[in-house]
């Protein structure tokens, strides 16, 4: 039973992390209906520049704060040079756009920190949380994390003038046009946000999985799994997906022979697939209902 | 009187395929002018044309501004809200969220506020539904918000197309008593394009007949309404 627990606890940990990407997704997914497969690369390259700062002698949280900042402006930068160009751009175009971004970050980021494992230090420690042995503070600090970002993210969309933009220009573009609101602006918005959302996954996964600058590639993954079991309409189905995806991940890895850490993997795939073959929509995505 | 609107020699293509001719037509401030025509005569192009949302040359001056080459949501900031065919509502969201987004580029909380009040005033069926997904209201319910949320950003100019689509004759009644309601008391100038040439005539001061992109009769509301041509091909008598 303490091994039960102790794996949908750590599980709930990791969900966090792919709750996160996945919101992150889902930002530019709503934005754009793109899925966006430098999501995770970006986060990666946000952690190098935590790193960095932490490096040069910045204490964690004003690094925090600077990274954020940082990914904001490199979201909105990324979404006006490469993707408002291929706006009207068929899929095609876009999934090459987001290969090339991948290929760029992920090259950039080896040359300027090179391809070496490093350790990302955790704000919260890694000792017994609540001296329990069922999770450590760090879990317990991603997972608290998550659930303030969540709150902001609610309040902001629920509550703001341009929380209420945004949401209109993601459902309805031509009509949000026509009540004067920017949507091309809106998009940024979201890329910014997005960029800044994967940058909090980044540094909260990065003393679990170590930097460097493959770092994000099976979390992303997780992500889209997690974005797709949710809904990829739905930010609130983005986050329970990811914790859903987390505890399934542990629980497989545990009780089915065979399966272990090498398989891990596969079965995110495989969960992909199943939501989309049972319940395209996810569990809170609409369906899109049309009046003729 | 001054004129709001002036439109002249409006070309505009959908692709490579020329919808308007040349339009030539002009509003009066204050007015309430109708643009009649039959299917695919280039109605509802000119109201898109108009706020530049396809492809067009010649001139627009709103109130002395050209619109040429502002973009949409900058036409829409000079004070122009236009209701679409379709209506434009944003139907995952609820009613009071639709009617905030009409004033989304407006700076007076206050006001804001005060003018929610004035629209469930003048529907008060939206006040039972404010918290209602807009998608989930009936048709005509769906059309007077779609009216509501283009007064929620008190404009100097409101384009309607075809407000009656799939109303129900009674509630286009009800619809066009508020529109001239709106256009006397909030002076509010309207171009309101209609099949219900009968009751788009009662309304209007001015009506404009438009043929395959090219206005080919214009006068008082009167006037069209008497003329043997327009009787016979609009009105059916």
């Amino acid at each position: 039973m303490e091994l039960f627990t102790n794996q949908v606890l750590a599980g709930i940990a990791t969900g966090a992390i792919y709750a996160c990407m996945a919101l992150a997704v889902v930002m530019i997914y709503q934005a754009i209906d793109h899925l966006n497969f430098a999501q995770g690369e970006m986060a990666m390259f946000s952690t190098f520049v935590a790193w960095q700062l932490m490096q040069w002698g910045l204490p964690y949280w004003v690094a925090f704060v600077l990274t954020l900042i940082f990914s904001f402006i490199g979201g909105i930068v990324i979404e006006r040079l490469l993707f408002k160009p291929l706006a009207k751009a068929p899929v095609l175009t876009h999934v090459a756009g987001f290969i090339a971004l991948f290929a760029i970050i992920n090259s950039v980021a080896g040359l300027l920190w090179d391809f070496t494992i490093k350790q990302f230090p955790s704000p919260f420690g890694s000792s017994p949380f609540l001296g329990s042995q069922l999770i450590s503070t760090h879990q317990a600090g991603m997972i608290f994390v998550t659930l303030i970002l969540l709150v902001l993210l609610f309040a902001f969309f629920r509550y703001t003038r341009v929380g209420l933009a945004m949401r209109a220009a993601a459902s309805m573009p031509e009509s949000a046009r026509l009540v004067g609101i920017n949507t091309g602006w809106m998009i940024a918005l979201g890329w910014g946000m997005a960029a800044a959302i994967g940058s909090i996954a980044g540094m909260l996964i990065a003393p679990v999985v170590f930097l460097e600058p493959n770092m994000m590639g099976g979390v992303l993954i997780y992500g889209f799994a997690a974005a797709v079991v949710g809904g990829l309409s739905s930010p609130l189905g983005a986050v329970v997906g990811g914790f859903l995806v987390g505890i399934f991940e542990n629980l497989v890895g545990t009780y089915i022979p065979g399966v272990g850490n090498e398989l891990k993997l596969p079965i995110a795939l495989a969960l992909i697939i199943t939501v989309l073959v049972v319940k395209p929509n996810g569990l809170f995505g609409r369906a899109i209902v049309k009046r003729v | 009187m001054t004129t709001l609107l002036n439109v002249r020699d409006l070309r505009a293509y959908y692709g490579q395929v020329q919808a308007l001719h040349g339009l030539e037509f002009e509003l009066r401030e204050g007015s309430m002018t109708t643009l009649l025509g039959a299917n695919g005569a280039g109605k509802t192009t000119t109201l898109r044309a108009i706020c530049n949302m396809i492809r067009s040359t010649g001139s627009i001056e709103f109130e002395g501004n050209k619109l040429g080459s502002r973009t949409t949501e900058n036409i829409v900031r000079l004070g122009i809200a236009h209701v679409p065919q379709g209506r434009g509502t944003f139907t995952t969201l609820t009613v009071e969220e639709n009617l905030q987004l009409g004033a989304i580029t407006r700076k007076d909380k206050a006001a804001i506020a005060s003018d929610i009040e004035r629209m469930y005033d003048h529907f008060p069926v939206l006040k039972q539904r404010y918290l209602q997904q807009a998608g989930t209201l009936s048709g005509g319910e769906q059309q007077m918000l779609a009216v509501a949320r283009a007064l929620m950003l008190r404009p100097r100019l409101m384009l309607l197309d075809e407000p009656s689509f799939g109303l129900a004759p009674l509630i286009v009644r009800d619809l066009f008593k508020i529109l001239g309601k709106i256009n006397r008391e909030d002076k509010v100038t309207i171009l309101v394009v209609e099949q219900n040439a009968q009751l788009a005539l009662e309304l209007a001061d001015k009506a404009y007949v438009i043929e395959t992109g090219r206005i080919v009769m214009s006068g008082t509301a009167d006037e069209i309404a008497n003329n043997e041509d327009v009787r016979k091909s609009y009105l059916g008598y």
